[in-house]
């Protein structure tokens, strides 16, 4: 019963994490239907301005909205400067129509080079702000600490702030009706290509939060955040690549089964799971757990 | 005083020349119907006018102003406002959201507001329906939405795309009376693009019938549909 309650708890932490960088890329999905494989480079770059505020300053909480703003500001340059042209021409052929994806493939290549030219390529660290061991009851020690709490509440508060700016706030309006059919938009006032980049900044933000809190657990190097990018996509397929609540779920989902998995059957199998659940998901249900349709307007 | 002058105009889609060397011209708070049948350009025509579809030859001016080249967003900022046709409410967000996407980009809250209250007055049946999502709504009611969606942003010229596709017979003209009574009593000046050229043209001052790109007629539509010739070939009554 314990092993139950502790395989769920390590799977909700991980999941936490896992709908972050799901959220990004489905931010970027709805907003420029590309699928943006450069988020790991970008988060990690943004974990490493973070890094950096850490090692000068040792203050985790100046570091995380440092690493936010710099999230923000690598996406929307990533936007403006490469992939808003490169969209443009996409009804140029079959290959331009594709070029955006194979560009942000590209891109997570340059950044994590450029990372490894000015950071190295050694494994760093940094102390999480909070107790990183697991609360203790009695005599029992869960795989549950402060840090996975603050882990699972900055996720919830993410998710709970990007739903209000999407649904209470004409940006949110902007941005859902951009996404759902931009032409239209345009037609209404809508500064499409603005709001774009707005969504590939919100994108950012995410990915860099998502970096600074697995970091004090996983280590930073320029490959670190590589494994959380195709969880993080399988997550976002796993939800249906189109909304927010589906992001949140598909990670959830993805978190405790893979802990489960990793604790029941064999730790072996935890990496290629991901893979078969991504492919079960797509024969099964394409459109993801949460219906594309209904999950699109939240 | 011609409001909207669009002279030679001249649009490619494609390999095919979609628009020949148009010109024709729009008084200030006249509405003119654009008559035409299945691709003789008419949705092409609107979509070079609000930089939707880059123009080849020609110009056009609003009041003076060149308006080719610019983008819709900053036309709609000058008072320009396209109805597409067909899907030109998006279905995923709820009718009072669809509504509200007119007035994202204006300032002035107070007179949105006005604006919004005032296109429930005119169409009380998306009043009835601001909470539902814009999915559930009929074809006719779809078309009242864009309409009064455009209506909030305080046009000053109204390009309206086949408002009467796929509609009924019944609610056709109920639309139409609808366009009339707004843009009377705002004083709009609107280009109604139709294949449905009778009931385009019972409520239009002007009118300019085009074939294949081309002008084939124009001039007060009470006159085009007294000429035997133009009735028999285009007019299709």
């Amino acid at each position: 019963m314990l092993t139950i309650l502790n395989t769920s708890l390590i799977g909700i932490t991980a999941g936490s994490i896992y709908s972050l960088m799901a959220l990004a890329l489905v931010l970027v999905w709805r907003s420029t239907r590309v699928v943006n494989f450069a988020q790991a480079g970008q988060a990690i770059l943004s974990t490493y301005i973070g890094y950096e505020v850490i090692s000068r300053t040792n203050n985790y909480w100046l570091a995380l909205p440092v690493a936010l703003v710099a999230g923000a500001v690598i996406g929307a340059l990533v936007d403006a400067l490469l992939i808003r042209s490169l969209t443009k021409r996409s009804a140029n052929g079959p290959l331009a129509s594709i070029a955006p994806i194979i560009a942000t493939l590209g891109l997570l290549g340059v950044i994590r080079s450029v990372v490894g030219m000015i950071w190295g390529g050694d494994l760093r660290q940094y102390k999480a702000p909070v107790s990183n061991i697991g609360f203790t009851f009695g005599h029992t020690t869960i795989p549950f600490s402060r840090y996975n709490l603050l882990i699972v509440i900055t996720t919830i508060v993410v998710m709970i702030v990007f739903t209000v700016i999407f649904q209470k706030t004409s940006l949110g309006l902007a941005l859902r009706a951009a996404a759902f059919q931009p032409e239209t938009a345009r037609l209404a006032g809508v500064k499409v290509d603005r709001i774009r980049t707005v969504g590939w900044a919100f994108a950012g933000a995410t990915g860099a939060v998502a970096g600074v809190l697995i970091t004090p657990q996983s280590g930073l190097s320029p490959n670190s955040l590589d494994s959380l990018l195709i969880y993080g996509f399988v997550a976002a397929v796993i939800g249906g690549l189109e909304s927010l609540i589906g992001a949140a779920v598909g990670g959830l989902v993805l978190g405790v089964g893979l802990a489960f998995i990793r604790e029941y059957v064999n730790s072996n199998l935890e990496f290629p799971s991901t893979f078969v659940v991504l492919l079960l998901v797509l024969l099964i249900k394409p459109g993801g757990i949460i219906a594309a349709r209904r999950g699109r307007s939240a | 005083m011609s409001a909207l002058i669009v002279s030679d105009l001249t649009v490619d889609h494609g390999a095919i020349r979609a628009v020949d060397g148009l010109s024709f011209t729009v008084q200030q708070g006249e509405l003119a119907a654009v008559i035409g049948s299945n691709g003789a350009g008419k949705t092409t025509l609107l979509r070079a006018l609000t930089g939707l579809k880059s123009t080849k030859a020609g110009s056009a001016t609003w009041k003076g102003n060149s308006i080719l080249g610019q983008k819709p967003e900053n036309l709609v900022r000058q008072g320009i406002l396209h109805v597409a046709d067909g899907k030109s409410v998006i279905p995923e967000l709820t009718v009072e959201e669809n509504l509200n996407l007119g007035g994202i980009w204006r300032r002035d809250k107070k007179d949105v507001a006005l604006a919004k209250s005032e296109v429930i007055d005119l169409f009380p049946r998306l009043g009835e329906r601001l909470s539902q999502s814009a999915d559930t709504l009929s074809g006719g009611e779809r078309q009242m939405l864009a309409i009064g969606r455009a209506l909030i942003s305080r046009p000053e010229l109204l390009l309206l795309d086949e408002p009467s596709l796929g509609l009924a017979p019944l609610v056709i003209e109920q639309i139409f009376h609808a366009i009339n009574s707004m843009r009377q009593r705002l004083g709009l000046t609107v280009v109604l693009v139709e294949q449905n050229a009778m009931s385009a043209l019972k409520i239009a001052d002007a009118g300019i019938i085009i074939n294949l790109g081309k002008l084939v007629a124009a001039g007060k539509s009470a006159d085009l549909v007294n000429d035997p010739a133009l009735r028999a070939a285009y007019l299709g009554y």
